[in-house]
């Protein structure tokens, strides 16, 4: 089985910023490239997902570095980031927006730019497409579920949540950390993750996730050409800190094998459906 | 040179301008092609044979001249294609119900898809220049490939409406989220509600663009493959 899908280089890296490097998830890549982006006039907005209210995440149009630093960070939930992607460019008038999203929201993407029915003179301002691995996601009540029942904190307290070595983190505004066995936490997976069979966004320009590299650092894929020129200039101008990826047990191997089991295990959901007749995209 | 037919049956003439909204494209497309009829753009009286007929515009039940262009558009086109909302779902003109001066019996408007047998079918209110250039480029090229979301939907689609998204994906356990539906509308009728689409159907104009764009419809093979 292809477990990455294309790709031209693989990096473990992070951002170069130490401030920064405290704010975002793993290696800060997303945020990362899009403060590149800003600075360096490649890009003049990106959709990102914002914190809303008790930790819930919020699809924003972000044109400032201030925006899209308040918008690092994993939120655990569902975040329809296409849904503002007509208006940065309409309302917004961006002309080079850069697009995060999970695996599924860099599909919905790339139909959009290849069948553009309803998306006008939206094709040439895609500038950059940015995906975050993924296994799965919750809808936000079963995060708050997770957050609230299982590890005892309040979705105003969070500070950060996190997925890794088999649990689910929660970090709190006073310095706590709670955690679950993820096992405890598929009751509340978003069920329409279980027809997905991309795990690290085997479509976007650039991909990144935690998995395959130390706490800290990030994986990152550029597959297009366009990804590779960019991710360059970023490690060029000093935006990123890099090392090789680690092929070994903890790396790229590790790596392919939850892409391995992801893949087998939602094709099988797949052809269960189809089996007992339910529909599945074609 | 192939030759393209425009036809414009109850429309706005949007879709029309939507085609010639790709600025320095169209002259690409206009060179590619030979435009044998258009009212609002050339002289041409007769709608000749054509291997492209474009038809804007719902077909007017009521109207035995409506009625004579659908069947003549489909005898004389190799591919006939439903451009735009109208013909291919209805779009606005679903809400049509008659009683208007100076026709107060032109009542009933139906998408020529479910007139007569249409090849391809584009949904949206326009659809956008980009997708209606994607369509001829590749009509003229024979990707078959590319062509079959619309050759599909000219099937299986032609009562599209808001409702879609919540019955084909919603309903079925398939949607993730992304929110793509609630972009591609252009009455802003779909608002993403705890990460799925609420449609406001009150706003909804039955376009097609929603359930067309929702990768957890359709997802052809050559969105799939990195470029
Ligand atoms: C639901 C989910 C599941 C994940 N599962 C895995 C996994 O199994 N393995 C793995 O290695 N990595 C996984 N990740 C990715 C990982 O958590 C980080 O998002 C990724 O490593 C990027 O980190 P960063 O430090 O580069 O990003 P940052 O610089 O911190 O930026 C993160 C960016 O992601 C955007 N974002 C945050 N939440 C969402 C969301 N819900 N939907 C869309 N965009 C969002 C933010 O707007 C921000 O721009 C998952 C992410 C999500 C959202
Ligand atoms: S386009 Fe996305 S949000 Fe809309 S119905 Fe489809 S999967 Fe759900």
């Amino acid at each position: 089985m292809d477990a990455f899908g294309n790709y031209k280089s693989v990096i473990s890296a992070r951002i170069a910023d130490k401030a920064v490097l405290k704010k975002v998830q793993d290696g800060g890549i997303v945020t990362a490239a899009f403060v590149y982006g800003l600075e360096n006039n490649l890009l003049d907005g990106a959709v990102v997902a914002s914190v809303g209210e008790e930790f819930r995440a919020v699809p924003k149009v972000a044109t400032t570095v201030e925006e899209i630093l308040e918008a690092a960070g994993t939120k655990y939930t569902t975040c329809p980031n296409l849904s503002v992607l007509k208006q940065a460019i309409r309302e917004y008038g961006c002309e080079k927006v850069g697009v995060v999203g999970t695996p599924c929201q860099i599909i919905a993407t790339r139909k959009s730019l290849k069948y553009p029915v309803g998306f006008r003179h939206m094709n040439d301002k895609i500038a950059l497409t940015v995906g975050i691995f993924c296994m799965e996601n919750f809808p936000y009540n079963g995060m708050k579920t997770i957050v609230e029942e299982h590890c005892g904190v309040k979705m105003d307290d969070v500070a950060k949540l996190d997925i890794g070595k088999g649990k689910f983190w929660t970090y709190t505004k006073w310095g706590e950390t709670k955690s679950i066995k993820l096992a405890d936490t598929h009751p509340y997976e978003q069920i329409a993750c279980h027809v997905c069979t991309d795990y690290t966004a085997e479509l976007a320009d650039i991909s990144t996730g935690s998995v395959g590299s130390p706490d800290g650092w990030s994986t990152v894929f550029a597959r297009t050409e366009k990804g590779e020129e960019f991710l360059n200039g970023m490690v060029e101008s000093g935006y990123l800190e890099t090392k090789p990826v680690n092929e070994g047990k903890f790396g790229l191997e590790l790596l392919a094998k939850l892409a391995n089991i992801k893949k087998s295990k939602n094709q099988k959901e797949i052809d269960h459906r189809k089996e007992i007749g339910l529909p599945v995209p074609y | 040179m192939v030759t393209v037919a425009h036809v414009q049956l109850s429309s706005c003439c949007g879709c029309l301008v939507s085609l010639t909204d790709t600025y320095e494209k169209l002259l690409d497309v206009l060179g590619a092609i030979d435009l044998v009829y258009s009212q609002t753009i050339a002289d041409a009286r007769e709608i000749p044979e054509a291997d492209i007929i474009l038809v804007e515009g719902s077909v007017c039940l009521d109207d035995h001249h409506a009625m004579e262009i659908a069947q003549d558009v489909r005898k004389k086109a190799k591919i006939l294609v439903a451009l735009g909302a109208c013909a291919a779902t209805g779009g606005i003109t679903r809400f049509c119900r008659g009683g208007q001066m100076s026709k107060p019996i032109h009542s009933s408007f139906s998408p020529i898809t479910e007139v007569v047998k249409c090849d391809l079918a584009i949904p949206g209110c326009p659809p956008s220049p980009e997708i209606i250039v994607g369509l001829i480029t590749a009509a003229i090229e024979g990707d078959m490939e590319y062509l079959a979301p619309f050759s599909e939907f000219a099937k299986n689609n032609t009562e599209a409406c808001g409702c879609d998204v919540i019955e084909k994906v919603v309903n079925k356990s398939l949607c993730m989220g992304c929110g793509c539906c609630a972009a591609s509308c252009p009455t802003r009728a779909i608002e993403m509600v705890e990460g799925r689409p609420l449609i406001l159907n009150e706003v909804c104009i039955k376009c097609g663009c929603c359930g067309f764009q929702c990768p957890r419809i359709e997802l052809p093979k050559n969105v799939m493959v990195l470029e």
